[in-house]
């Protein structure tokens, strides 16, 4: 409860965690608030299906509220004019401004009468994707404290965040957004791709990092690392070194 | 999506987009093709002709009868683990049949190019904006083009806006050297471009209406221009595909002896992992092409063993360098960039 987990991947795609997450959340009733910016909704919910949660029927019952983003940035930029009361989710992307994105999503959290959702969650996929669209970092890094504070704070929900990284990236800005959303997570899950390269049967490693040194001074972070496979259903996880390929 | 960086001169990814747009003509797709470099009316002109079934596959033909007479082979005596593995197939054989060949020493006939329906869209020729229209502080040229896509698709029914079309077609869209400063965009000509974000717009915007009509996108970009790296991993990020076409033409690759059948190496960056969790990952990350007489093809790249008897310190490290090359990965699965040490 009142969690925020950021979700990083490098060198590889992380995006399997996403998929975990909004199943996972679904299942387990909350009421849960998409911000998908990357993919279509018709990509999310084929793979949900396979992971046995039907996106269609949660937005059906008001479970799920799904923000599309390449679809509504088709409405915004050449549909009608939008309504002076009502801006759009997505209108940073021509003032450059989040505010209008934050209010979507603390609107779509608030329980409403007669919800009996447990637990607010929201999920972004990805956040990288704004800085492509004009975003600031000041004004990202700011949209996701506004959220902490109204989504894991005074509703007592969680947030999950998915981040791109590169070693030697040169997108300073990038960079400096998951440098300062690490410090202030409680949960990271890094998906990256082996050094050693590509491999058939070790598809990269992730490493599970829980910021025990947030809640109580002196306490170190705890660190666990495995390795992992994508297959089409699910993701099987274990020690390194110990692929079911080498046993 | 498919992106694909250009090679220094051009050459070969110019070569790469005529095939995707004669692919379309064959398969009966229509086309939009966008170019503010050269008159689209001329890039139809220079697409490449369909070989007949027969004619390719008496090419291949030919080269597999040769490989086939050293078939039989000695039972190996020291590497004899490597006795199971599958002989090493460089190119494609005949029964995967997937798309069509070309014949790159030929026109395609103009009543083949006639046959779809072509849209084009030649910056130079374009009226001005309209007044009004939106354009979120996108380059201009970029803004015209999103507008030229959005207004076919929807007139031609590509988004299944139209009921009654019964018979629904692909477009295929080829954008030809997207973000040179002949678009009015100057990431390729300076550090600090005056807008870095018109690109990466352009590319989600575009990317919302390929998600939303039957479409496919191939677009070029003379990546080895653009000095901002920054640009070209968000601009990864946004795409489906990223190809890079590296030519050697002019480098000092031209001459090592390790590739003298090949004119270039393919890189692929990133492959779509679209409704799945899981991606399509071939078996080997290095590919490089070569242009034979009448041929394009991109085969495995396999360096012949290092059988001299003297290996001086200069071609050890070029082996060097091009065991990094085969170590480097795709995108979706895994990079390494420390290539194993042996």
């Amino acid at each position: 409860q009142g969690k925020f987990t950021l979700l990083r991947d490098t060198r590889t795609d992380g995006s399997f965690l996403v998929h975990h997450f909004l199943s996972f959340y679904l299942r387990a009733g909350c009421k849960v608030c998409f911000v998908a910016l990357l993919q279509s909704f018709s990509h999310y919910n084929i793979v949900a299906q396979k992971l046995g949660v039907s996106l269609a029927a949660a937005k059906e019952r008001g479970q799920l509220v799904f923000l599309e983003g390449l679809k509504s940035c088709l409405d915004l930029l050449f549909g009608e004019e939008e309504q002076p009361g009502q801006p759009s989710p997505l209108g940073f992307l021509s003032t450059s401004d989040l505010r209008a994105l934050f209010d979507f999503v603390r609107v779509s959290l608030t329980p409403v009468d007669g919800d009996s959702w447990k637990g607010p969650v929201l999920l972004v996929d990805d956040l990288s994707v704004l800085l492509s669209l004009g975003a600031s970092p000041v004004a990202m890094l700011d949209f996701i404290h506004y959220c902490r504070v109204s989504v894991c704070c005074q509703l007592k929900g969680n947030v999950v965040v998915l981040v791109h990284s590169n070693e030697d990236s040169e997108d300073e800005e990038n960079e400096l957004v998951v440098t300062s959303l690490c410090h202030h997570s409680d949960l990271i899950l890094w998906a990256e791709g082996l050094a050693t390269g590509f491999c058939k049967d070790v598809h990269g490693q992730i490493k599970i990092i829980k910021r025990l040194s947030l809640q109580q001074a002196g306490e170190q972070d705890l660190i666990q690392i495995y390795q992992y496979k994508i297959q089409d259903r699910n993701v099987t996880f274990f020690a390194r070194g110990l692929s079911a390929a080498v046993l | 999506l498919v992106f694909t960086e250009e090679d220094k001169y051009g050459l070969y990814s110019n070569l790469l987009f005529k095939y995707f747009l004669a692919e379309g003509i064959v398969c009966g797709h229509d086309l939009f093709v966008a170019s503010a470099k050269e008159h689209p009316d001329n890039i139809r002109k220079e697409l490449p002709a369909p070989l007949l079934d027969d004619a390719y596959g008496k090419e291949l033909g030919d080269e597999a009868a040769a490989a086939k007479s050293e078939d039989f082979q000695d039972s190996m005596k020291i590497a004899w683990r490597y006795q199971n593995l599958p002989k090493m197939e460089a190119s494609p054989t005949t029964h995967t049949k997937f798309g069509h060949y070309y014949d790159v020493s030929k026109k395609m006939s103009p009543e083949l190019c006639q046959s779809v329906k072509w849209h084009s869209f030649y910056l130079h020729e374009e009226l001005s904006l309209e007044p009004g229209m939106k354009t979120w502080n996108m380059n201009s040229g970029y803004a015209r083009l999103l507008q030229s896509i959005q207004r076919i698709i929807s007139q031609e029914g590509f988004d299944g806006s139209d009921p009654q079309k019964k018979q629904r077609n692909v477009l295929r869209i080829g954008i030809q050297s997207l973000g040179s400063i002949l678009w009015g965009d100057d990431i390729c000509c300076s550090d600090t471009p005056e807008d870095i974000h018109s690109l990466t717009k352009f590319l989600y915007v575009l990317r919302g209406l390929l998600r939303k009509s039957l479409s496919a996108c191939i677009i070029t970009v003379p990546a080895h221009l653009i000095q901002n790296k920054a640009i070209m991993e968000r601009v990864t990020n946004l795409s489906d595909v990223v190809v890079g076409l590296e030519s050697f033409i002019g480098s000092e690759r031209e001459t090592n002896p390790l590739y003298k059948d090949y004119h270039g190496l393919v890189h692929v960056h990133q492959i779509p992992r679209l409704n799945s969790l899981i991606c399509d990952v071939s078996d080997t990350k290095d590919l490089a092409f070569r242009l034979k007489r009448k041929l394009f093809t991109i085969e495995r790249l396999h360096l012949p063993p290092d059988l001299s008897d003297t290996v001086s310190r200069a071609s050890k490290q070029d082996l060097a360098g091009s065991a990094k090359l085969l170590s480097s990965g795709c995108g979706a699965m895994a990079i390494g960039k420390k290539h194993l040490d042996f």
